[in-house]
């Protein structure tokens, strides 16, 4: 759906020449997912967006969106896609129901269907409440979520969302995650996010590229980025007998490294769903008794680490 | 077809926000009437070598100005509104859409300059029972010279804030530059009073020559030659900043 090949951009930075925000990216995102792009601030996420969108122009690179070439015909993509940026764009004086139905005659709604698709996405997106309210009385939750809904209002095949949950309060985070996942389950629509908080893109994304100083550093669903590098790590609470686990365990193929501390034995498996029944099968009856077990997942913060060097808070 | 639906959509729009910030409009109204009421009384006696012996005369000569003016000044403060909606992202949010790039700008230019003749006309309305006989071809005449010159002051104002961006540097910026305008177009007294010297300065001011053609209007000359030569450089000017303003905006937004 989403497809850019040696995206360049550099900016112009003082006397000191330029800051090349994006260096060569390439990505490829199939159609109805929700896709995270992940990485710190200042790296090149949301130049990336504003080119996709049309906004600006890349230095070199080639792009398509939904078959249409980004930068040979931006009148169709802009057609195509949704783009809901980070601060959002609403005026204060004005109600949600008057930009939503101002944004589908923009995208060449006559007055009769636009009116139909306000009201269609004032119920979708629970707006009714305070939908003819003006919108500068919105809550943070309330805003992002008309801003969502603006976004989606001429019905794209492909929703930008730039940080959409920055400065959310957990609550209307959760339930803006939720909405996201509704436009790809029920309207099939592909979604891009840009992220900086490794949760979101972890809970939320089926696929995630990771970018670091404009360059993508790491691909994959968030399972497989996890995975390859570490793996799971099973801690099995085996006083006094951690030897003869070990002896046990040792050259089971499921085990890919073992190590003892002083919490108990530490198993290091490719995948804790697939090797936990077969640890349990293999102490069994071997009369070894372990008082707990414990599953240590890695996090995207792993994988940022050992695939960057950094800590992406220290970004 | 579709530049005209575009630029009515945002001009509806930019209205809507007019209607919605009645305070703009009050603090509009109130400089104006102010100096309809408390200043245009000393013109009787002032504008005499001018042959004004009635307060109708000396209305006639000031309430043209004064609407100059304030089509003039008031528009070149476009600017602002625009970058406070760039800071919004509402521009941005209409950037993403299929709408015409020339109807984002010329919409709020037009809504701009609308509430400002509606301005005017209020003004036109409170200085006839003061005295001002105006009939009613030229100053509908008048009226269309008067958005000319407020489209050329809101798409120059464009201009400059698309270029300096900082609000804090365009208010300085317009104050610079609206100053001489407007004391070298004659808008408070007609330059017929000035010494030559002063004439020939403002001559190259297209304002001057508007305001002519305004004062010509308001005296029911239609044919006077500041008539042609208001409109025609008013005109010139207008596309010539137009141009100017649509290609910074493409060139900073795109």
């Amino acid at each position: 759906m989403i497809e850019t090949r040696g995206l360049k951009k550099s900016f112009p930075a003082g006397k000191s020449g330029t800051v090349e925000a994006v260096r060569g990216v390439d990505l490829n995102v199939a159609e109805g997912v929700i896709f995270g792009f992940l990485g710190p601030n200042g790296a090149g996420k949301t130049t990336t967006l504003r080119i996709l969108t049309t906004l600006i122009d890349p230095d070199a690179g080639e792009a398509t969106i939904a078959g249409v070439d980004v930068f040979r015909d931006p009148g169709g993509v802009r057609k195509v896609c949704g783009y809901v940026a980070q601060g959002g764009g609403t005026s204060g004086q004005v109600s949600a129901r008057e930009e939503l139905v101002l944004q589908a005659r923009l995208y060449g709604s006559g007055k009769a269907e636009a009116r139909e698709r306000t009201d269609a996405v004032i119920e979708a997106f629970e707006l009714t409440e305070f939908a003819d309210r003006q919108c500068r009385t919105y809550s943070g939750g309330q805003r992002r979520r008309v801003d969502i809904a603006l976004g989606v209002i001429h019905r794209p095949k492909v929703l930008f969302l730039d940080e959409p949950t920055v400065g959310l309060d957990p609550q209307s985070r959760a339930r803006l995650w939720d909405e996201v996942r509704r436009l790809r389950d029920e309207e099939r629509m592909t979604v891009f996010l840009t992220t900086h908080y490794l949760d979101e893109a972890d809970a939320l994304c089926d696929r995630v590229s990771i970018i670091d100083h404009g360059e993508i550093v790491a691909e994959g669903t968030p399972l497989e980025l996890k995975r390859d590098i570490a793996g799971d790590v099973v801690t099995l609470g085996v006083n006094g007998s951690a030897a003869a686990a070990a002896d046990l365990l040792g050259g089971s193929s499921f085990v890919r490294r073992l190590e003892t501390s002083k919490k108990g034995l530490l198993l290091y498996v490719d995948d804790a769903s697939v090797a936990i029944p077969q640890i349990l099968r293999v102490l069994d009856g071997s009369g070894i008794v372990f008082d707990g077990m414990e599953l240590n997942r890695p996090t995207l913060d792993d994988v940022f680490l050992t695939k960057t060097g950094r800590l992406i808070r220290e970004s | 077809m579709k530049l005209v639906r575009d630029t009515w959509l945002i001009f509806c729009r930019q209205m809507l926000l007019v209607v919605r910030t009645p305070i703009r409009l009050v603090i509009g109204f109130a400089q104006p009437i102010a100096y309809l009421i408390l200043f245009a009384p000393l013109l009787k006696s002032a504008l005499a070598p001018l042959g004004a012996t009635t307060y109708a005369d000396a209305y006639r000569i000031y309430v043209p100005g004064l609407l100059v003016i304030l089509l003039m000044l008031g528009s070149f403060f476009a600017g602002f509104s625009l970058l406070a909606e760039l800071r919004e992202g509402v521009i941005e949010r209409a950037r993403v859409t299929p709408v015409s790039r020339f109807a984002l700008l010329f919409g709020r230019a037009l809504s701009e300059v609308v509430t400002l003749l509606g301005q005017a006309v209020v003004i036109t309305l409170v200085a006839i029972p003061l005295g001002l006989r105006v009939s009613i071809g030229p100053l509908l005449l008048a009226y269309v010279l008067l958005v000319l010159i407020g489209l050329v002051g809101a798409t120059v104002s464009y201009a400059v804030a698309l270029s300096v961006k900082n609000p804090a540097a365009l208010g300085p910026l317009i104050n610079v530059v609206q100053q001489p305008l407007s004391l070298l177009s004659g808008v408070l007294l007609p330059l017929a009073l000035a010494p030559a010297w002063l004439v020939t300065v403002a001559k190259v001011n297209p304002f001057y020559w508007a305001t002519n053609g305004t004062r010509d209007l308001f005296d029911g000359n239609i044919g006077g030659s500041g008539v042609w030569q208001g409109f025609s450089l008013m005109a010139v000017l207008f596309a010539l900043t137009t141009w100017w303003a649509i290609t910074r905006f493409n060139h900073q937004l795109r």
